[in-house]
């Protein structure tokens, strides 16, 4: 197997290390001035891509972003990791928050008409809002057979077997392409950008547009009503024998 | 060169232990009293019971290479400045020597006693007692964890203007104490710059109250000063008043890769004229550091090739945009000048976080493999790295032994590490004195930011010349003149 075209997807969010802060109006958290990156999975998702072009399986890797312009930087990051071109689905800024996988997913499979890549690769779930719905959605569309969670993923024969983290343990599957698979982070170790790396990434080409068109309508199909920090945790209490402990047990109730 | 592969049996803890008094031999026990039942009794009436330890002191005892030992039988804790100064007072009636610690993660063997001085512990002083959002002031006690000031102060958008590898260990008065230098004296100074006011206790009893909270105050002699960097031998600190940074926004890391030492200076130099004010950390390792960080504590090196030198360099600033900018320009530039061969930039806190840890890591990595001996010193940075190559040569034919060179290249603060299986008297007289008698012709300093301690007292004059060193004893006197504060340390006790 080899030639094959590979559109990547990778989505800008909060850097996963910053402490989130709700916003004061409740509805939603603080992104000014904060640190973004792209999403841990979506590095696997590219890491994935890349390996396969090392392998020759693959021979071109198209990375996409939907996002506000700053997705650009997320979108290079990718190049420098070795994405061929990349394309940036722009959104008008500060309403990034509103793109909900709905229209994501038709955005992708649009992006998918044009592009005709053999395989889409995106991130199990973003760390933001941690839908895990694209992946399954854009299969859908398209009606594309999907491995969604995968750790392991070895190409042969025009077919793709797969082994999927599930609640249960491990499920082995296998897909004919073209398919929608989305990367878990136990697929691999995604590599860092090398600084020579990012340089070169600098000439290669980004293709702007937007959803319009693309001919999608990207109004949320869902409200944020509420957003809250979780109850603080309150202290344990120290008992010094057992027949204390009973004793505390049936005062609150769980005995 | 020996391969690091050779020497990674892990060496038992036992054999690395030296008693203070067994490293130095000729070293004897003042004429001080012994501690007795009354004077125990007297302390728990002092600090109460919580405050008093008596049994499974060896980690007050041993320091945190394992390199020194003594043998106290008493620990007291204060929680207060006043419990703090009525066991001085006591101590220094009765003649008892006295060793105020923190969080013992000192390198020359400065925070533990030597035969059965009684360890005054800072540990239950840790109130953070003000800070101020307007002014960017801190005020606590001594006995605050690094790490927790941080935090706390952290949570009013400021930062600590200082920051090392034992932040999670070392109290804040250690810090005083000994004057660390760490990963930020490039960005934010010296320690002592940000220090407004400090309360002490002599080793009388009397409380010296200097705490301050302004920015300029040129009222007399600023004697806070002194006790900055006395390792404890002046008097215990008990509160400070600290001026803080703001906290960064946008902090990015960096690490090249390098054929040479005078690349790593070019590429040093580079970086300090396109990056000016938001450089935060410059820092340098050789390529057995980074070895020992693969093989010993499994951290990958996140370039694909080995490379002769690492340069690492940190921004913080509080503007993104303006920062990126600022790194891609001086990335431009290092790479058309050739100086870097191969680097790597953190695309995410994970990544800055790990590319540190190569760096922050070497020195629990070295401590793994086997016995330690450590130079820290200050050197025209031209002649950083050759003392490491003088170094490896001397010690080419002793079994097992390697060298090392890493440090805080924006300091010009070389950590030089010579590691041997087994503690080897003959490794060290293969050392020492020939590297403090280089640091003193190339007119640098014997110890950068470690301090004197135990083990490097006795070479003070390598760094000062007899009139300072006969001021400082003159001092020492006037503050102590029982001479019970930490005996042994920082002066020499034999020259």
């Amino acid at each position: 197997m080899s030639g094959l075209r590979v559109l990547v997807g990778c989505k800008r969010v909060i850097d996963y290390a910053v402490k989130i802060r709700v916003r004061p109006d409740s509805l939603g958290v603080v992104t000014d001035g904060v640190k973004h990156s792209m999403n841990p999975f979506d590095e696997n998702a590219i890491e994935e891509a890349v390996r396969m072009k090392q392998k020759k399986i693959v021979k071109e890797i198209v990375v996409a972003s939907c996002g506000p312009s700053q997705s650009q930087e997320t979108i290079r990051t990718a190049l420098a990791m070795g994405a061929d071109r990349g394309i940036h689905v722009e959104v008008p800024a500060g309403t990034d928050a509103d793109l909900q996988p709905l229209a994501v997913a038709k955005i992708f499979s649009k992006l998918v008409e044009k592009e005709k890549p053999d395989l889409v690769i995106l991130g199990k779930q973003a760390i933001d809002d941690d839908a895990n719905q694209t992946t399954q959605l854009l299969a859908g569309m398209l009606d594309w057979p999907q491995g969604t969670m995968a750790s392991v993923v070895n190409a042969a024969d025009g077919r793709l077997t797969i082994t999927r983290e599930i609640d249960g343990g491990l499920e082995d599957i296998s897909v004919s392409l073209p398919a929608v698979i989305s990367a878990d982070l136990r697929l691999n170790e995604p590599r860092y950008a090398t600084l020579p790396n990012i340089m070169k990434a600098k000439k290669k080409k980004i293709e702007k547009m937007t959803p319009e068109n693309l001919g999608v309508d990207i109004t949320p199909r869902l409200k944020i009503l509420n957003v809250v920090d979780p109850p603080v945790r309150q202290a344990g209490e120290k008992v010094p024998d057992v027949s204390t402990l009973m004793e505390k047990l049936k005062e609150k109730g769980h005995l | 060169m020996i391969p690091v592969r050779h020497c990674l049996k892990l060496v038992p803890l036992c054999s690395q232990i030296r008693h203070g008094s067994r490293m130095f031999p000729q070293l004897k026990r003042g004429s001080f009293n012994r501690i007795t039942d009354e004077d125990v009794n007297r302390f728990t009436g002092i600090v109460g019971e919580t405050g008093i330890k008596t049994e499974e002191l060896d980690h007050y005892n041993t320091d945190w290479l394992n390199t020194v030992s003594g043998f106290t039988e008493l620990v007291i804790s204060p929680k207060s400045v006043e419990e703090v100064a009525a066991v001085l007072r006591h101590c220094n009636e009765r003649r008892l020597a006295v060793v105020p610690q923190g969080g013992n993660t000192g390198l020359v063997g400065g925070s533990n006693p030597v035969f059965d001085e009684i360890v005054l512990s800072l540990e239950r002083l840790n109130n953070i007692s003000h800070i101020d959002p307007y002014a960017g002031i801190v005020e606590c006690e001594a006995g605050v964890i690094l790490q927790n000031l941080s935090d706390k102060v952290g949570e009013h958008g400021y930062t600590v203007p200082l920051d090392l590898g034992a932040r999670g260990s070392c109290f804040i008065g250690g810090n005083l104490a000994t004057h660390a230098g760490g990963l930020r004296v490039v960005r934010y100074g010296q320690l002592r710059g940000s220090v407004l006011g400090m309360r002490v206790v002599l080793p009388d009893g009397q409380i010296l109250d200097g705490r301050s909270n302004m920015r300029k105050d040129n009222t007399g002699y600023d004697i806070k000063q002194l006790f900055i960097g006395s390792e404890g031998t002046l008097g215990v600190i008990t509160d400070v008043s600290l001026l803080l940074p703001q906290s960064p926004v946008s902090v990015n890391m960096a690490l090249l890769g390098c054929d040479s030492f005078d690349d790593v200076i070019k590429c040093y130099r580079l970086s300090r004229q396109c990056l000016g004010e938001i450089v935060s950390a410059c820092e340098f390792m050789d390529s057995l550091c980074m070895t020992s960080v693969n093989d010993i504590l499994g951290l990958a090196s996140p370039l694909e090739n080995s490379h002769k030198f690492y340069y690492l360099v940190e921004t913080s600033g509080m503007n993104m945009d303006h920062d990126m900018e600022k790194l891609e320009t001086c990335i431009e530039k290092v790479f058309e000048s050739g100086c870097a061969t191969d680097g790597v930039m953190a695309a995410s806190k994970d990544q800055a976080r790990h590319m540190m840890s190569l760096r922050e890591n070497i020195a629990p990595a070295l401590k793994a493999v086997g016995f330690n001996y450590k130079y820290d010193v200050s050197l025209p940075i031209q002649h950083m790295y050759s003392l490491v190559e003088q170094i490896r040569n001397k010690i080419r034919l002793t079994e097992g032994a390697f060298s090392v060179g890493y440090g805080h290249l924006g300091d010009n603060n070389l950590h030089l590490n010579v590691i041997t299986p087994h503690y080897s008297a003959q490794a060290l007289s293969l050392i020492e004195p020939f590297v403090y008698e280089e640091v003193s012709r190339l007119k640098g300093s014997i110890s950068a930011e470690h301090g004197m301690g135990l083990k490097k007292a006795n070479y003070l004059r390598y760094s000062k010349d007899p009139s300072m060193i006969a001021m400082m004893r003159s001092l020492k006197d006037v503050f102590d003149p029982n001479g019970i504060m930490n005996p042994y340390k920082l002066l020499p006790w034999n020259d």
